[in-house]
């Protein structure tokens, strides 16, 4: 088992409750596509299973490991073999594509050779080819602020894919791309993940992509799961349940915060 | 009529808070003992004009020239070997205090572990600890310990801006979005490579800007210090100032203004190439 989670539970600090008593069990090389209203738990339970989240209650196993069981050192080591793509992926807007892209390695490099790679890139041809796969090699070395939502989203995934992880986590991957530009860039993440026998788990808000690119589906409604099902046996019943009313459902947790003032003298 | 549905909110929380400004204002006035009318009483006004006249024309004979740019000379290398001594102590107590580099921070939505709360209070108190005496005062101590000259000056900058550089420093590393350094910590980065790939490329220009104004601020407090004997422009200004030279005075202070006006066209330039 990849990921192994028992009886999960994450408040966040703002007191939303945001997964209650999750069992999910997700072996190695499957593909799972997470589905549900905005503000089920999607983004959550995908930072969970990230390691990026702590669970207030349940256990949670990553590659054999209980993660937060382990030593910060081994936590870190543990991190560098999960990626995870973001919705908006946050890079600093002066940033090249290219730094940002091999930043993915941090996690396997030494403090050294991260630093050498600041002033001069040390993997160009590999940036590069990670980039490649997205269709956008050409902007090997633009700053991060010249690029759109959906290019930003690009370079977030050439960065993971750069980072070659066991686990491939996608939080809403596609979100800012146009049709034809999701529906290759999810075609590029499922052959990457089954060439490289990594185990993919990605979150989306359009189910037909969903149905189409990957063999589980997970349906999540208020931090619960609804359904966990072959694409094939989903229904149309099944997904009128799952976004009853979604009009009325709470909007997300608030982005974090931020202050920018800064004292002088 | 004021009903509590069209009232703001924040109405009375802002008056209380100009009231408050106010009432602090007053026994700030009478404390200092600030008396404007002085400045109009008519025997101050011919003193100070008296001196002032002796102002024009400043001293350019070559001897004072030659004096007056090696002072110069001198008072910009307190105030860079200042600098340089004080960054050193000033980037890691900054990493050190800095919430920025938390690993506990990523994975508790930016709020570090209660542990590394505690271990950044000793480094905090450091930097109060060396910002809290000023400069002026280090200075007359190494004066003693050192014997005059400019070394004195540099030690006592070097002490005095390593507190305020690591304090400002570490504020500015907070102040900007940690999304980016928390996501590489979450995808297993070391805290050093994470704060040089996801905080850094967003505060050099701060840094920057700000390292600047500081190296302009230790130019003027090297000349302060001049006055206790540290050397450079200060020393010559107090000589000149006792022996009541107004030329001399208005040339030193025509240097001041120089090295100001190039401090600001430096940190232009700097923030132009970067931003």
């Amino acid at each position: 088992m990849t990921l192994h989670l028992t009886q999960i539970s994450l408040t966040h600090a703002n007191g939303v409750q945001a997964l209650r008593g999750v069992d999910l069990h997700i072996g190695a090389r499957e593909q799972v596509a997470i589905i549900g209203p905005s503000g089920a738990g999607k983004s959550s339970l995908l930072n969970l299973l990230a390691t990026a989240l702590r669970p207030g209650d349940g256990e949670l196993q990553v590659l054999g490991e209980r993660a937060w069981q382990l030593s910060a050192g081994q936590r870190q080591r543990l991190r560098a073999r999960i990626g995870l793509i973001h919705q908006s992926p946050p890079l600093p807007p002066r940033q090249r594509v290219v730094t940002a892209v091999l930043a993915g390695k941090l996690g396997q490099w030494g403090l050294g050779k991260s630093l050498l790679n600041l002033l001069y890139p040390l993997d160009i041809p590999g940036a590069r080819a990670a980039l490649a796969r997205l269709d956008l090699s050409d902007k090997l070395f633009t700053q991060c602020q010249q690029l759109s939502g959906g290019q930003l989203q690009r370079v977030g995934i050439a960065r993971v894919l750069y980072q070659a992880p066991e686990v491939l986590l996608a939080d809403e991957p596609v979100s800012a791309m146009d049709p034809v530009l999701a529906k290759h860039t999810l075609s590029v993440l499922c052959s990457h993940a089954r060439e490289h026998n990594v185990t993919l788990v990605a979150s989306l808000h359009a189910v037909e992509l969903a149905l189409a690119h990957f063999s589980r589906i997970i349906g999540l409604r208020d931090g619960q799961i609804l359904f966990d099902l072959p694409a094939s046996a989903v229904d149309r019943e099944l997904l009128d349940t799952l976004y009853a009313n979604e009009q009325l459902e709470r909007s997300p947790p608030p982005p974090a915060h931020l202050s920018v003032q800064i004292p002088r003298c | 009529m004021l009903t509590s549905g069209s009232r703001d909110p924040a109405v009375l929380p802002r008056l209380l808070l100009t009231l408050l400004a106010i009432a602090l204002l007053w026994p700030g006035i009478h404390y200092s003992e600030l008396d404007l009318s002085v400045l109009i009483a008519s025997d101050s006004r011919s003193e100070m004009g008296r001196f002032v006249s002796a102002f024009w024309p400043p001293a350019h004979d070559e001897t004072f020239i030659e004096l007056l740019l090696q002072a110069t000379l001198q008072t910009l290398a307190i105030a860079t070997a200042g600098m340089a001594l004080a960054l050193l102590l000033a980037i890691p107590a900054s990493l050190l205090a800095s919430r920025a580099l938390s690993l506990s921070a990523a994975s508790r939505a930016g709020r570090p572990s209660y542990w590394g709360q505690l271990l950044r209070w000793p480094v905090r108190g450091l930097l109060i600890f060396l910002r809290s005496v000023p400069e002026i005062v280090w200075a007359l101590l190494f004066v003693r310990a050192v014997g005059l000259g400019p070394t004195a000056g540099v030690l006592a900058i070097a002490i005095t801006y390593s507190g305020m550089l690591g304090k400002v420093y570490a504020e500015i590393f907070e102040s900007v979005d940690q999304r980016p350094a928390h996501t590489l910590l979450q995808s297993g980065s070391g805290r050093l490579a994470a704060f040089c790939y996801g905080i850094l490329p967003n505060v050099s220009a701060e840094l920057l800007s700000y390292t600047v104004y500081r190296w302009e601020c230790a130019i003027r407090a090297s000349v302060v210090m001049g006055f206790v004997g540290a050397g450079g422009l200060g020393q010559q200004m107090d000589l000149s100032l006792r022996m009541f030279a107004g030329g001399e005075v208005a040339s030193l202070l025509l240097t001041f203004l120089v090295l100001v006006l190039l401090a600001d066209q430096l940190s232009r330039l700097l923030r132009w190439r970067l931003t």
